[in-house]
């Protein structure tokens, strides 16, 4: 991990990137909470660990943008700008939810902020991200798709056929893989030939970069560099994010696929604690600001929660809405 | 039919009024754009698409790669995004290399997303059997997609259909899968001004009778009037419905017909377990069984993988032979 901190970082830009990853970090810490509790039903699939990579990608891009992401995407979502409340309410399933409750943890769609969802099919929200890309072609726009997904999602047959075309047909599109090491309980050297996902992404000679992703301004700073290259017609980018997952998979998960050793190892790397540190020895932010930082996250979540509690379930009359668009002959 | 009622009337194939529809379209609006695989410099697996590439560019008639889940799938995402795509897949049985796509994302966006997500994609696929081209390209997958809902699926029959019903379609806010009779690309017939009213959600009477209802779509619907024709030589009166569209089922125009001849047969070029024969069937039942002197019929394709021979092949589909059979079974000579 970098100790420096870059020369441009300043105390609010260190705050902002700070609370980033809090809001993401308390808002599923309480997401697991009321799982247990019964409140959040279905499969629920938390990113603590991975923060940055939200927090980092998200402050690269701009409102034009299309982002499209995987069921593992709470953290995206708020980075991107969904509202927490929203968020949680579509958790509980209810009708204040991003998508009415229809969708929960997996499906959270904003498309006012341009945030396709939530695809809990591994590898296809790819193609996808690739007709958003080519939609901003046809359109004449400036605005480019970034897809992110795990690295299961390379084994699959979506992740060579999209990257192909969006290469062949140079879209503005960035593929972004957050390797966390295990697809669900399969550790990539067992599912892969080739272990070196840029190496992979590559051979559709497009620029494939790996990228520390337990840091958020490596993060940041490599999103910006292929977001540049993209909006400057040079077709699209693809970036490893190496991060790791330091919750079960979802929460139906007992980890025998890892030692807890592993998991311990990688926790001393978390993405919040490294930036902490660095950012307070750099003399950018002190203790008494991380726990207001906290705090704020923690108010904020509580809100939410309310929020979700009371807010109404979405009426049974309507359970079959929206199967076709309304208007729709 | 009267000729050259607006402009493009007149007789055509089957296959020169889908061209002109997209032509139509192309031209119409500068989003609309057809991507597929060898819709372009080939001209189109059945040519249907010949001539596009040099008159619109290819920025607007799109070869693809083999790569049927990412060329549908970005159909669906350019659809997102905003534009007009227009996606050929070559056959039915290479759409199932995109059913992901399709199922679960096409048909499931507008909903899983609270209605924030409709996906105006329009898919063409070829169907059906007839050509001896066996059973990776034969099969008719149209009742099956119906079974989907979020997805609309139309099955053109007629040129007036062949030439509106793209229209229609990209008009429509839903997606919706077009299946192209592959045995119809060479129909002739006369275009007339109907193409420009064309719906997505109507079955046709194309012959009224009164003794029975046969009703069909796609090529069926050529055996069904030939059976017809047949039995109106017995004294036999029926009266053909084309389905034109198998989700929505129009479940209207089907009953009024049995409430008048009180005896249904369905002509089915899919298979019979689990097919939309059987759903058709269904439907007539809970809305109309008090109405029926006879029991259901079905004519579908024989259980097996499409084979290559003509003569199996033709012993495998559909035929007026058997409607005929079927018919005479049904009134009891």
């Amino acid at each position: 991990m970098t100790e420096s901190l870059p020369a441009g970082l300043d105390r609010p830009g260190a705050l902002e990137r700070l609370q980033a990853m809090l809001r993401i970090r308390q808002f599923e810490e309480r997401c697991a909470e009321l799982y247990q509790a019964g409140k959040i039903r279905g499969f629920l699939h938390l990113c603590n660990g991975e923060e940055a990579i939200a927090a980092g990608v998200m402050r690269a891009l701009t409102a034009q943008d299309a982002v499209v992401s995987t069921y593992r995407e709470h953290g995206h979502a708020l980075a991107r700008g969904v509202p927490m409340d929203a968020l949680m309410a579509e958790l509980y399933g209810k009708a204040s939810g991003t998508c009415r409750g229809r969708g929960g943890s997996m499906h959270i769609f904003d498309v006012a902020r341009r945030f396709y969802g939530g695809n809990a099919i591994v590898g296809g929200g790819l193609p996808l991200a690739v007709g958003l890309a080519l939609a901003e072609k046809v359109r004449g726009g400036s605005g480019l798709a970034a897809c992110l997904f795990g690295e299961g999602a390379i084994a699959e047959g979506e992740f060579h056929e999209s990257l192909n075309l969006a290469a062949l047909w140079r879209l503005p599109a960035l593929f972004l893989c957050e390797n966390n090491l295990y697809a669900m309980g399969t550790a990539l050297a067992r599912s892969e030939s080739q272990t070196d996902l840029t190496a992979k992404a590559a051979v559709y000679r497009l620029p494939a970069v790996s990228v520390d992703g337990m840091d958020v301004l490596a993060v940041e700073a490599a999103t910006r560099t292929a977001v540049a290259r993209v909006r400057e017609g040079g077709g699209p980018c693809f970036l490893e994010f190496r991060t790791y997952r330091l919750r079960a998979h979802s929460m139906f998960d007992a980890q025998l696929y890892r030692d807890q050793a592993e998991v311990e190892a990688w926790r001393e790397r978390g993405p919040i604690i490294t930036f902490t540190t660095r950012c307070k020895r750099a003399g950018l932010i002190t203790e008494e600001d991380y726990q207001q930082q906290l705090a704020a996250a923690d108010a904020e979540v509580d809100g939410a929660v309310r929020s979700a509690e009371a807010a109404p379930w979405e009426a049974v009359e309507d359970l079959e809405r929206f199967v076709y668009a309304e208007g729709s002959p | 039919m009267s000729a050259a009622v607006v402009p493009g009337t007149g007789r055509m194939t089957y296959r020169e009024a889908v061209r002109e529809a997209l032509r139509q379209a192309l031209r119409s609006d500068p989003h609309v754009f057809l991507m597929g695989e060898d819709v372009g410099a080939y001209g189109g697996c059945f040519a249907v698409s010949k001539g596009l590439l040099a008159e619109f560019g290819e920025e607007r008639v799109r070869d693809t790669p083999l790569s049927e889940s990412a060329f549908v799938g970005a159909g669906i995402g350019a659809a997102l995004g905003g534009v007009k795509p227009i996606v050929e897949i070559m056959t039915g049985n290479f759409s199932l290399l995109a059913l992901d796509q399709i199922v679960n994302n096409a048909a499931t966006l507008c909903h899983m997303s609270g209605g924030q997500c409709p996906v105006p994609v329009v898919i063409r696929l070829a169907t059906g059997a007839g050509r001896q081209l066996a059973a990776q390209h034969s099969h008719s997958f149209e009742g099956w997609y119906a079974h989907v809902p979020g997805v609309r699926i139309v099955v053109p029959a007629t040129i007036d259909d062949a030439r509106g019903m793209l229209g229609a379609a990209l008009a429509c806010p839903d997606p919706v899968l077009i299946f192209e009779p592959i045995s119809l690309y060479n129909l002739e017939g006369e275009l007339t001004a109907q193409a420009d009213a064309c719906d997505l959600d109507h079955a046709a009477v194309r012959r009224a009778g009164s003794d029975v209802t046969l009703i069909a779509h796609g090529a069926s619907l050529y055996r069904a009037l030939e059976a017809a024709g047949t039995l109106a030589e017995r004294n036999v009166s029926a009266e053909v419905i084309d389905l034109r569209t198998l989700r929505p089922l129009d479940d209207a125009t089907i009953l009024a017909s049995v409430r008048r001849t009180h005896r249904a047969l369905i002509v089915d070029e899919g298979w019979r377990s689990g097919g939309i024969a059987a759903e058709i069937a269904m439907r007539i039942v809970e809305q109309g069984f008090y109405e029926l002197d006879a029991p259901i019929g079905r004519v579908c394709t024989a259980e097996v993988p499409m084979p290559y021979p003509r003569h199996l092949e033709e012993a495998a589909l559909p035929s007026a032979t058997r409607i005929v059979a079927a018919v005479m079974s049904q009134l009891g000579r």
